[in-house]
């Protein structure tokens, strides 16, 4: 048991070493940034602030894991957030009770996702095209519904979901903690994640190995589309309303570069929901890091392509074999040696 | 060793080894000054590991080069093209979104004051063109013309370039016959002009029409060079397929003969891949397919498993009608499948030995029922001692691992399914000797067992040692059945010239 603790954390250690680095770097240049307050039973402080305001792209980038272990990608989460938000707002301004709201709201989540996963795995188009399709339309469909203009609600129920705190923290926080251990466990405790994986790395052996390709496909994108879901509810009832232009807005990209910085391959298999978790938070931290040590908010996005590119670069097959020598002498060499062949 | 000066290129005694196989031991080749010399082998005889040592796409571990009687030593696919050998490949390595004369000079194209000369390039790309009696308009996109003229275009380049040594891989693979009558004029052309041709295709038809001296290798052996007017088809089949070695031992598996075929399928077959067929297998009995590549080996394994849907006929177990519409519906009934290609369809290359061992029976389990770890550890190392699966432990994944251990990583995937029929598709290409020796013994021990197994092979004395039947494929079809005393080489190879003839003519 131990020894399956020792290799989950060895995974994880160049995600909490890129972490605990952003954290430090901030806190040197803004003294109060590891403070915490605890105030009407609940946390505040930068910290807090940073896996609060990270709740949308945590989310996220738990469904885009295992899209991308899967050998896919979902370019539509942004716009599926959008969808959501908007169906939300109008379903609880019309009426209906918070339960329905939510109910109805995940299952369009769900519905999106699906009809991606029917384009990927039983029309058999590419994922980033497919994808694309709802990412377009998308805002489109939350234009529809929101006929346009910016739906606001004020629901208590729905609004405490982005602005309340349940055990001293904020409850996007608590919805991401939740949902993340859930997902981590359903997928690790049955054989999901290892069939998705096998899908990921060689779809047609899995195939031919009787594995349920286009379920497990289908499901996955599904799983991203009851993240955006969610991602979607906690955007709208944060600002209270459904903006159909900008809730979401390029948060797809934020998400795919969590699952990277987490040490998820593009090119699909092995995957990790808590590093794509540990790569969305990093991602918010560098945010909100840049925000608060003063630095003009435009650097914030060339500061954080230099680090991305760095964390690609040490990711990259060509890096590993040229340093290799530095960490296991003679690995490198026979890992070549076998992709020559 | 010939030492003719009329030799232009000549290799002797190259050695490639790739970890795990002996990709070529110790083969010799010569080209003569205007032959067309044709190179063949089935697949994984090593010709084109042969040309890849010869154009530089790979180092060769032993043996040397000679052009023009010169020792060389081609670093790459450029510097072999610089030395005079030049490549054109089945799928054109050109530029289809350029023109046919930027294709032509890509690289060297003609300049004037340090721009391109587009007009000076057209010029010369129509003169070179000329010669091949072609009239093409050069500033037209590559990709607006049929795949024999990018052929033509891409030999032109090659030649222009190179000049001494063509290589031709497999270029007529997807034209069709006025195509290919247009291709080999321009070789005879060239072979006119004193260039030395390589010829590498699996149409036999073709190497007789074409070629002058006919080089085949078998298992990164040379079996030998001879002139294309002194071989009789049927020869050279037996050379390429190898039933010199004189095992003609056949163990005659009297039991398995006997008792109702458990599987029975009826005008079983699928348009397009495999024409319907009639196939019946008892338990305990293994049936050998055979046939030269292309003769629908491969489709009838696929059409069997579900990979491909039958679209005609029918089929029963023990009486039982059954749909085997997918692979998960023929697991079900128990089947198993080692697909020839490891690579792409065996492995998942980058999960651990364990994963890849009790994926299929995880995937007939459901994503819900999952094996427990000290299961899956349990098998793993049960498959891993039983069919002496060389890895360093259990989480290695399996890309890391020998072709041959792969091979018997994937049967273990299927053992511990249980199956009662199992299909092999060439459970023994690419591996090396010993382990080639233990599946051999695998499959008999499994038939003992009373398994039902189909095994298509390549290898000959292979399937007369272990099958209690062979049916042989020709064109897509199942032209013949040998039982009992019949099973030998001999007949086996007899039956597919046969048939080789027949299409011939």
């Amino acid at each position: 048991m131990t020894s399956i603790l020792r290799t989950y954390l060895a995974r994880l250690l160049p995600q909490l070493i890129a972490l605990v680095a952003i954290v430090i770097a901030i806190s040197m240049t803004f003294p109060g940034f590891l403070n915490l307050d605890f105030q009407n039973g609940r946390l505040y402080g930068s910290l807090i602030d940073i896996l609060n305001r990270g709740a949308p792209v945590v989310l996220l980038a738990i469904g885009m894991t295992v899209v991308i272990a899967t050998k896919g990608i979902d370019l539509s989460v942004g716009a599926v957030m959008a969808i959501c938000g908007a169906v939300a707002a109008s379903f609880i301004t019309s009426g209906h009770s918070l339960f329905e709201t939510i109910l109805i709201t995940l299952a369009v989540g769900l519905l999106c996702g699906m009809w991606n996963g029917i384009l990927v795995a039983v029309l058999d188009i590419q994922p980033i095209i497919a994808t694309l399709v709802l990412m377009v339309a998308g805002r489109g469909i939350a234009q529809l519904v929101t006929e346009g203009a910016i739906l606001t609600f004020n629901d208590p129920g729905l609004i405490f979901i982005g602005s309340g705190s349940f055990a001293g923290l904020p409850m996007p926080v608590v919805v991401w903690l939740v949902f993340g251990v859930l997902v981590a466990l359903l997928v690790r405790q049955s054989a999901l994640g290892m069939l998705i994986e096998a899908i990921g790395v060689n779809r047609q052996a899995s195939t031919l190995s009787g594995v349920l390709t286009p379920v497990l496909l289908i499901a996955a994108y599904m799983l991203s589309g009851l993240c955006a879901a969610i991602a979607g509810i906690i955007a709208a009832a944060d600002i209270r309303g459904a903006d159909a232009n900008n809730a979401g807005l390029w948060l797809e990209l934020d998400a795919i570069l969590a699952v990277v910085v987490g040490g998820t391959s593009l090119l699909g298999g092995r995957f990790s929901i808590a590093a794509s978790v540990l790569g969305a938070i990093i991602i918010q931290a560098i945010n909100t890091g840049i925000l608060l040590s003063g630095f003009p908010p435009e650097f914030n996005l060339i500061i954080k392509a230099a680090i991305v590119v760095f964390i690609l670069v040490l990711q990259s097959p060509r890096f590993r074999t040229a340093f290799a020598f530095l960490a296991v002498p003679g690995r490198a060499a026979k890992t070549t040696e076998q992709e020559a062949k | 060793m010939q030492a003719s000066s009329d030799n232009i290129l000549s290799a002797v005694r190259i050695d490639k080894g790739f970890p795990g196989t002996k990709a070529l031991d110790k083969v010799d080749f010569h080209l003569q000054r205007g032959e067309v010399h044709a190179l063949l082998g089935e697949n994984g005889a090593g010709k084109s590991t042969l040309i890849k040592c010869l154009t530089g796409a790979y180092r060769r571990d032993g043996g040397s080069i000679l052009l023009d009687g010169v020792e060389v030593d081609p670093r790459d696919t450029f510097d072999a093209q610089r030395l005079g050998i030049g490549t054109v490949y089945q799928e054109v390595n050109l530029l289809p979104n350029l023109s046919v004369a930027e294709n032509l000079f890509l690289g060297r194209q003609p300049r004037r004051f340090g721009m391109v000369d587009i007009r000076a390039m057209n010029r010369k790309a129509r003169e070179l063109l000329s010669e091949y009696e072609l009239e093409l308009d050069v500033t037209r996109a590559l990709a607006s013309y049929s795949v024999a003229i990018q052929q033509v275009v891409a030999i032109a380049r090659a030649v222009d370039l190179s000049g001494k040594v063509l290589i031709l891989d497999e270029p007529t693979a997807s034209l069709d016959a006025h195509e290919v009558a247009l291709l080999f004029r321009i070789v005879r052309r060239l072979k006119a002009r004193g260039l030395g041709i390589i010829f590498i295709t699996h149409f036999l038809e073709q190497v007789y029409e074409i070629s002058d001296r006919i080089t085949v290798l078998r298992n990164g052996r040379l079996v030998g060079t001879r002139n294309t007017a002194d071989l009789a088809r049927r020869d050279l089949v037996a050379m390429m397929i190898g039933r010199e070695l004189a095992a003609e031992i056949h163990a005659v598996h009297a039991n398995a003969a006997e008792g109702e075929p458990r599987y029975r399928f009826r005008n079983y077959g699928r348009r397009g891949r495999i024409d319907p067929f009639d196939l019946n297998v008892r338990g305990g009995e293994v049936v050998g397919i055979a046939g030269l590549l292309g003769s629908g080996r491969t489709e009838t394994a696929e059409v069997l498993f579900g990979a491909h849907r039958a679209d005609s006929g029918t089929a029963e177990i023990d009486g039982r009608r059954v749909e085997l519409s997918s692979p998960r519906a023929a697991i079900r009934q128990k089947f198993g499948f080692c697909p020839e290609d490891r690579k792409t369809d065996g492995i998942v290359g980058d999960l651990s030995v364990r994963e890849n061992i009790v994926l299929a029976l995880q995937a007939r389990r459901g994503w819900t029922r999952p094996i427990s770890r000290a299961e899956q550890n349990r098998l793993a190392d049960l498959y891993i001692r039983a069919l002496d699966i060389r890895t360093a432990d259990r989480e290695k994944p399996i890309k890391l691992l020998s072709g041959g251990n792969q091979q018997k990583a994937i049967l273990a995937r299927w053992l511990a399914t249980e199956p009662e029929f199992l299909i092999l598709d060439e459970p023994t290409r690419g591996i090396d000797v010993g382990a080639h020796a233990e599946i051999v013994r695998l499959i008999e021990s499994l038939r003992e067992k009373g398994m039902s197994l189909i095994v298509i092979s390549s290898e000959i004395e292979e399937l007369v040692a272990y099958s209690t039947r062979v049916i042989v494929l020709r064109d897509r079809a199942h032209v013949a059945e040998l039982g009992g005393e019949r099973i030998t080489a001999h007949q086996i190879v007899e039956a597919i010239a046969a048939a080789n003839e027949r299409r011939a003519s």
